[in-house]
């Protein structure tokens, strides 16, 4: 729902002690206040944010937040908006200080040239109007009627305007009104001029159109209601209590829409979105899959989510928004649906920078802002994968990443809702703003590392499980068998019934692996076979799922295979790599483990051995866990 | 639901919407006795109150009301 940010984490259970130790101890960094300001906070904890941003005003001033001074003239209630904004504005990079004019003196605190509001030197003022202060609360009941209501309340609306203009450099704040759910004719209000909601929504066009001048701004706080739902928006009872105009609930959501656009106003609207590809622009793993097996377009109800995701990305990039792509695949492969498949909406010529490897993300985006010469925090970053999300977030919290969970059919209302991109005008230069960057950017794949991988690892609080084979996952271990292609050494086929006979054969030493992390199961993402010898171990299928790539995993397995080898007795450890059209990705697998090169073999691929007296399994992020003690189960 | 569970309930949420700790429950207490607790905070906490027991209270009701042993009081009967 929408008027919960469902796009932003929720608030941790210790919020409010958090806001309150950086409220009381000015020892504390005040721009902490930013990162608590980042979740999803309600009403309460709202309030309490903004008290702490008063107690450290000063310091704050002097961070990069943007100061904006806003005046509000209502007829109506705002208290607990302007309770709700200073917090929120935090969490769109701006400063908020607020002068709110005293109840029912809205007119004159805005035709004064000398009042309290203009001595605030405000930089913008919002006027604040509702249906029945306007005066069209109440239906007229005859063309005429209705089309004078409106322009009444337009032009009384739009002087005040002018008068802002004439006792001050302040721009204004126009607001749409909420077109309020009671209907006297049901749908015919619609065809009846003068109903109210004839009424309220031709105010609201009219306003959109004729409203704001150079330094203006539209709030349509109309769009938001709808967004709610204007029987969640009204509130009938805090409305004749205390001249609420809206649902204490439908707070926090109007402020943050208000905030994007003060925001606007600043320039600090981001610039560019970056697309993950599996499973956020097609549904599957392209290297996987291939182009044949992806899902997107007709045919399929997941297919039309990932094209109405394409599609949205392709209209902001018309309205100038850069794309940049960041995915964990080889770049051919990345590439192989921008060249081949007919349902793509996007193309290659649409994405500025295009990334495609298996360093880490974080690192990535670092190079997308460099290479647009952007901030990090002009970026938005969409992905599926809950720990890539969180990877980012840690490493670079300035990069606006929606929690958009695990269907994609909701994560356009969920980018869209967030409204990074909030606009205030739209001209040529806009229009052409893409095509530009693009002309500028070069593409490429190298990168460096950088970041604190290990620390990020040991957050993952992973959980590797490793037993023999079993009849219990036997069928997921012939999926594997059969299915991968990219992290596989010797891709070797194997029927079920290959799989069962391996789990009592005594010649073989089987693994079936298993990776739990913070974020979930993975379930079974290893399987590897070795063939046991006297001497020797000679690896016989080594394969794993390319999303826990980066892990540590597989020197986890290496771990287990050593241990075993060395409890039977053997002395060394022997693997090939075969190479395939899809396996590149492993060549240097066993060289990176820590074998030596043995030889060639026919057909072009290399033998690697690994003398276990030489061996020591290293400190692994990770806890291991042996369901059966795995030398003694197969001894 | 017991009074005493009510009471824990409203105690977290006052605690919640005024900003205090360790706050020290006592029917009588009202408005005059919590600095934060003005007519806006009032509502937050009305508010509140009506989605955390699921119920709904007209501002009659509300006006009645002297202090929070009566609010509570008025949750009991609503809960049935």
């Amino acid at each position: 729902m929408p008027i919960d940010l469902p796009w932003l984490l929720p608030a941790p259970a210790d919020v409010r002690g958090r806001i309150k130790a950086i409220r009381t101890d000015a020892s504390t960094d005040a721009r902490d206040l930013v990162a608590l300001a980042r979740f999803g906070l309600d009403g309460n904890q709202l309030g309490q944010l903004g008290k702490a941003i008063a107690a450290r005003r000063d310091d704050l001033g002097t961070s990069t937040l943007r100061p904006v001074r806003l005046a509000i003239a209502a007829t109506h209630t705002l208290d607990l908006m302007v309770e709700a904004l200073p917090g929120t504005g935090l969490r769109h990079g701006v400063l908020i200080d607020l002068y709110q004019a005293d109840y029912g003196q809205n007119a004159q605190a805005v035709l004064d040239p000398g009042s309290a509001l203009y001595a605030f030197a405000p930089d913008l003022v919002w006027l604040g109007f509702d249906p029945q202060a306007m005066g069209l609360a109440s239906p007229r009941l005859d063309a005429e009627g209705g089309e004078s209501a409106v322009r009444s309340a337009l032009d009384y609306v739009l002087s005040l305007r002018d008068a802002v203009r004439a006792n001050s450099g302040a721009g204004v704040v126009l607001q749409t009104l909420p077109t309020p759910p009671v209907g006297l004719f049901g749908s015919f209000d619609a065809c009846q001029p003068g109903s109210v909601r004839w009424m309220v929504q031709r105010f609201n066009a009219l306003l959109a159109s004729e409203g704001p001048q150079a330094g203006d701004v539209l709030f349509d706080l109309a769009a938001t209601a709808e967004l709610v739902g204007l029987s969640r928006w009204h509130d009938p009872g805090r409305w004749h209590e205390a001249k609420l105009p809206f649902a204490l609930d439908a707070v926090p959501l109007a402020a943050d829409h208000l905030c994007r656009v003060l925001a606007a106003t600043r320039g600090l609207s981001r610039k560019c979105l970056v697309l993950d590809l599996d499973n956020t622009l097609w549904g599957g793993v392209i290297g996987d899959d291939g182009v044949e097996g992806i899902k997107l377009g007709q045919g399929s109800a997941v297919g039309e989510a990932f094209t109405a995701i394409q599609s949205y990305a392709r209209d902001l990039r018309a309205r100038g928004i850069i794309l940049a792509v960041c995915s964990k695949n080889e770049e051919a492969n990345a590439l192989l649906p921008f060249r081949g498949h007919d349902e793509m909406v996007l193309s290659e010529d649409d994405i500025a920078v295009f990334v495609a490897n298996w360093t880490d993300k974080a690192s990535n985006l670092k190079y997308i802002a460099q290479t647009l010469n952007i901030g990090t925090d002009a970026l938005v970053f969409l992905d599926d994968n809950p720990a890539e999300r969180e990877r980012v977030r840690q490493e670079l919290p300035e990069v606006a990443v929606p929690e958009v969970g695990a269907d994609p059919a909701l994560y356009v209302g969920l980018l869209a809702g967030a409204g990074y991109f909030e606009a205030i005008a739209f001209g040529d230069e806009d229009r052409q703003r893409a095509a530009m960057y693009q002309a500028n950017a070069k593409r490429t794949s190298e990168l460096q590392k950088i970041g604190n991988m290990d620390e990020y690892l040991r957050s993952l609080d992973m959980v590797c499980t490793i037993r023999p084979f079993d009849g219990l996952g036997r069928a997921r271990t012939a999926q594997l068998i059969n299915k991968s292609n990219q992290f596989n050494l010797t891709t070797r086929r194997y029927t079920e019934a290959d799989v069962a006979a391996m789990e009592s054969d005594p010649a073989k030493f089987t693994m079936q692996v298993r990776l739990v992390d913070r974020f979930g199961d993975n379930g079974m993402i290893s399987v590897v076979v070795f063939d046991r010898g006297a001497e020797e171990w000679l690896c016989d299928t080594w394969l794993m799922s390319c999303r826990v790539l980066g892990r540590r995993v597989e020197e986890a397995v290496l771990a287990e295979a050593a241990a075993a080898a060395r409890a039977a007795g053997a002395k060394r450890l022997v693997g090939d790599y075969l190479p395939t059209p899809k396996n590149g990705l492993v060549e240097k697998h066993y060289e990176k483990l820590g074998f030596t090169l043995a030889g060639t073999l026919e057909g072009g691929g290399t033998r690697w051995v690994l003398d276990l007296a030489d061996y020591q399994a290293p400190d692994l992020p990770m806890v291991i866990e042996h369901v059966a003690d795995l030398a003694e189960a197969q001894a | 639901m017991t009074r005493d569970d009510i009471v824990s309930r409203i105690v977290e949420l006052m605690e919640d919407v005024f900003d205090v700790d360790d706050l020290e429950y006592a029917d009588t207490l009202s408005a005059a006795d919590i600095e934060e607790w003005d007519s806006l905070s009032n509502i937050r906490f009305v508010v509140g109150l009506e989605k955390e027991f699921g119920i709904r209270f007209s501002n009659s009701e509300i006006s009645a009301l002297e202090n929070v042993g009566q609010m509570v009081d008025l949750i009991a009967s609503k809960l049935g």
